[in-house]
């Protein structure tokens, strides 16, 4: 039995029938992260003694024959985003470099109640603010397909771990595409639930009105098991919804014969690789083949999102990283003499030049002469991308786009040219913007044997439909 | 151009930000050629369109009440130690740069 490569499902079954125990599970990771890692460069700090404290008693719970909960021994890795009590999280960022977080996030506190096991926190892009993981103040993260190539972002840490069976799933976050956009371009699941559907207490704060919490796995299973584990409304965070949690696995194996998928045009014209549109459409085909009904729908404001995006986004950056200042907790700039020059050096050597760059670009936004300009004409916008999204839904199901416009790019290739790097997001965007579901999941590769990622966007709170139309591809792929 | 030197110098004021002369420069750069491309939004005529600032009174809410009664499944009463227990103090002091043992320690606040 390869441990490295198991689902939730059989990872569960072999710690509960003592065909292996979680905590030879673990070590199994932890070796292979050994061994991978140095050039792959997923995980900035591992969490052994929580992890094997939590395997030990899975193990004890086996071992007296009783049940195991539902993710009982499954080795996981979480974004470094997400705060962990007693375990190291920087955000990527150096202005967080000491930071021991007090408190548990929901979403993790929940994985480990379900019985998973915290392997370590997982490097991304600083603050989520990056679509290849080189904003990252660590270290860049390498794909684990070809360790030329970024493995995308924010989350690039947790789709690379995932890819190269460092972690049996991950938890990542999505503001303008983290899950869905790394998760294609390493070739793994990646599911962004409906606003309001995963509670983000603990999740440390980018863009409030988009950000979510989701799995990346091996298989849409999987992400059904995990997202059933985490979903739910939380006291602790207001804007988690009161709306019930299906069993996402069940309504994932109803059949899709008959359902109605959309297919916009605006998301398959200019600037769209060929190959990834080859792929992508021969996926369009055979989920017509399984029985799926296709239907041309239009989302005329798509080319408006991303501007939208890069104001709404960096506008609510702007106000939530105003919190670091070097009093509480994280970096001080030791020079100071005053407090408003401690203020202005902590974030100055903490902050790395993206995150500048969009706390600039959302205070200019925010400021007197230019908010009606910028952050109301963009939330104008912003209505008419939801509305887009409410008409389509009227004669479809859910919406077949790809995930993103191209496969990995090389390291270093948009650096130094942030606008080129944010048109990355283009496929992406318009769902974190409208708060509904997407899921990106495999659909073959390109010549240079890149993995290309189908999205398929669903209605809010119907991440079921989503599952069940990428678990139907997944199965007849 | 639409954003100068000034108006740089200006929003690091605002945002807390010192920035060296290297940086300033290339913020120049970078904010004006994004906000060229943001105003292709100035294309779309949204007079009559209102704004939205976040998804989350439009769906998985009370659709039959209006305002905050939408949200009434979140509210609380307000009381102390309410959701879960304050940090206790020594915790809550774990991570700072600088204390007495009692309060967060600054630089002194008044200047010139």
């Amino acid at each position: 039995m390869d441990l490295n490569a198991l689902t939730i499902e059989a990872a569960r079954a072999a710690v509960q029938s003592r065909r292996t125990t979680a905590t030879s599970l673990a070590e199994a990771f932890y070796a292979k992260i050994e061994k991978t890692d140095p050039e792959i460069g997923a995980y900035l700090t591992l969490s052994k003694d929580r992890a094997l404290e939590q395997a030990a008693r899975m193990d004890s719970l086996a071992a007296k024959g009783e049940e195991l909960p539902p993710l009982g021994g499954v080795p996981i890795g979480i974004k470094d985003v997400m705060v962990t009590r007693g375990v190291r999280t920087t955000a990527g960022s150096k202005i967080l470099g000491n930071y021991i977080p007090p408190y548990d996030c929901t979403a993790v506190a929940r994985l480990e109640a379900a019985g998973a096991v915290v392997l370590g926190k997982l490097n991304c892009d600083e603050f989520a603010m990056g679509s290849s993981n080189e904003n990252s103040a660590w270290r860049p993260v390498h794909n684990p397909r070809d360790l030329s190539r970024v493995p995308g972002g924010s989350s690039g840490g947790s789709a690379a771990a995932v890819a190269a069976d460092m972690a049996l799933a991950a938890l990542g976050s999505d503001t303008g595409g983290s899950i869905r956009q790394p998760a294609s371009f390493c070739g793994v699941v990646g599911l962004m639930p409906t606003y309001g559907r995963v509670s983000r207490y603990g999740l440390i704060a980018f863009a409030s009105s988009l950000d979510r919490i989701g799995p990346l796995t091996k298989t849409v299973r999987d992400a059904a098991i995990v997202l059933r584990a985490i979903a739910g409304r939380d006291p602790m965070d207001a804007t988690s919804a009161e709306v019930p949690v299906p069993d996402y696995v069940a309504e994932m194996e109803k059949p899709v014969r008959e359902l109605k998928l959309g297919v916009a045009k605006e998301y398959f014209g200019e600037g769209l690789d060929s190959e990834v549109r080859k792929s992508v459409e021969a996926a369009i085909q055979r989920l017509a083949g399984s029985g799926c009904e296709i239907v041309p729908v239009s989302l005329p404001h798509t080319e408006y999102a991303i501007p939208t995006y890069y104001i709404v986004a960096t506008a609510e950056a702007s106000s939530n990283l105003a919190r670091f200042d070097g009093v509480r907790y994280g970096y001080r700039a030791r020079d100071a003499r005053t407090l408003s020059e401690m203020y202005r050096r902590s974030r100055d050597h903490g902050f790395g030049a993206e995150v500048k760059r969009r706390i600039m670009l959302g205070t200019y936004a925010l400021s007197a002469g230019y908010y009606d300009a910028y952050y109301l004409k963009a939330q104008r916008v912003r209505t008419l991308l939801v509305r887009d999204f409410e008409e389509a839904f009227k004669t479809v199901d859910a919406i077949l786009t790809p995930t993103s416009p191209t496969a990995a790019f090389k390291l270093g290739e948009k650096v130094d040219d942030p606008l080129s790097m944010y048109l990355a997001d283009i496929f992406t965007v318009t769902a974190d913007l409208a708060g509904i579901p997407g899921i990106s999941v495999p659909c073959g590769e390109t010549k240079e044997n890149l993995p290309v990622g189908l999205q398929i966007l669903g209605k809010h709170f119907d991440e079921a439909t989503i599952l069940r139309v990428a678990h139907a591809y997944e199965q007849a792929a | 151009m639409k954003v100068t030197e000034k108006d740089v110098a200006y929003v690091a004021d605002l945002a807390n930000l010192e920035l060296t002369q290297d940086e300033r420069r290339l913020l120049l750069r970078d904010l004006n050629s994004i906000l060229d491309y943001v105003d292709r939004l100035s294309q779309l005529d949204t007079t009559d369109v209102p704004p939205m600032a976040q998804v989350s009174d439009r769906y998985g809410v009370d659709q039959s009440r209006t305002g905050s009664a939408r949200f009434a499944y979140a509210s609380r009463e307000d009381i102390l130690e309410g959701l879960r227990k304050s940090l206790p103090h020594e915790v809550a002091l774990q991570n700072a740069p600088d204390t007495d043992g009692t309060f967060f320690k600054v630089p002194k606040v008044i200047e010139r």
